[in-house]
């Protein structure tokens, strides 16, 4: 293979793999230390049933404020309405100010500052609560 | 339960906490809290939203002091819990009674409607899972770690900073509780020297 194949094959691998990362800024994360940093949204949330805060089973690709007889802020609703969806780019804007990325949220955590520790949180969530 | 260690000074703390439930709270905090008409008049002259916001952030940890409630109660009722430790939780439930009056008292004189109790049943807490005394323990401990978090994160966003501090007082006895479950689960009560 000469040296133009091997560079467009590196390209292509690169552009396949890293460009969620790249165009998103995200850099992967760790779901045994999102776990821990999970511990931080128990007081609100679970895996599998609602609480103060809606249940986390089945959020990647949910509609935003979506939950059947959840009572959810006008705030949230009318995000969803608008048509977000969570995934791992608008989990990771939302957790980093919630009431900035959501204005008149009820979520009122200041929220996950660190750019690391959102990616470890989100990819234990992902984790999780696809089992 | 023999094996699980409550602090002598724990059970003393309860008979301080039942004289009234009144808490240990700064003047201004206390003033604004209890109803001093003219700090409560003078948010209505901050923006409509900001006051809204803190409605909201207290009507969220109402709702969570609410839930610690009613699982407290649970745990109390289960059986599981034998003196020390069931005197433990009645304390401790008490302590979220009085942190949920103090949040639905503000949240009136701000304007807002506090958030309501749910039923016991509705919080569809995991019964089935608490088997010992030493179960119902530690889902007590994990609900105060997370009441810790939740308040950490909430204090930052209050727009009143009398109220942000009222939020820390709270904070710290949800802390207390959180290292007091632990030693008398045998594990160590302050296991980092930050919470998160």
């Amino acid at each position: 293979m000469d040296r133009d194949a091997i560079f467009a094959a590196i390209l292509a691998i690169v552009t396949c793999f890293g460009t969620p990362f790249a165009v998103f800024g995200l850099s992967p994360g760790d779901p045994a230390r999102g776990e821990k940093i999970y511990d931080r949204c128990i007081a609100c949330h679970a895996i599998d049933r609602d609480r103060t805060g809606p249940r986390h089973a089945g959020l990647f690709g949910r509609r935003a404020g979506s939950i059947p007889n959840f009572p959810y802020s006008a705030a949230m609703k009318g995000a969803g309405d608008k048509g977000l969806v969570w995934n791992d780019h608008t989990l990771d804007e939302f957790l980093e100010s919630p009431t900035k990325y959501i204005s008149g949220t009820r979520m009122g955590y200041a929220g996950v500052k660190d750019s690391q520790e959102r990616a470890d949180l989100i990819a234990y969530l992902k984790q999780v609560t696809q089992q | 339960m023999s094996d699980i260690f409550v602090p002598s000074f724990v059970l003393a703390r309860r008979a301080f906490f039942s004289r009234g439930g009144k808490m240990a709270l700064s003047a201004t905090a206390v003033a604004l809290l209890a109803g001093n008409e003219a700090l409560a008049t003078s948010y209505n002259q901050t923006a409509a939203a900001s006051a809204t916001g803190d409605v909201d952030i207290l009507n969220t940890a109402l709702g969570a002091e609410q839930e610690a409630i009613a699982a407290y109660q649970v745990g109390a009722e289960s059986g599981l819990l034998k003196k020390p430790a069931l005197d433990l939780a009645i304390a401790f439930q008490g302590h979220h009674k009085a942190h949920a009056d103090l949040l639905a008292g503000t949240v009136k004189k701000l304007g807002g409607s506090p958030a309501e109790a749910k039923k016991v049943s509705d919080y569809h807490f995991p019964t089935n899972q608490l088997k010992t005394g030493a179960d119902v323990l530690r889902f007590a401990a994990g609900l105060e770690k997370g009441a810790v978090s939740a308040y950490l994160g909430a204090i930052p966003l209050f727009d009143n900073r009398d109220l942000a501090k009222a939020a820390g007082s709270i904070l710290g006895d949800e802390a207390m509780h959180w290292a007091v479950l632990r030693q008398a689960l045998g594990e160590v009560p302050v296991p980092d020297a930050f919470v998160s």
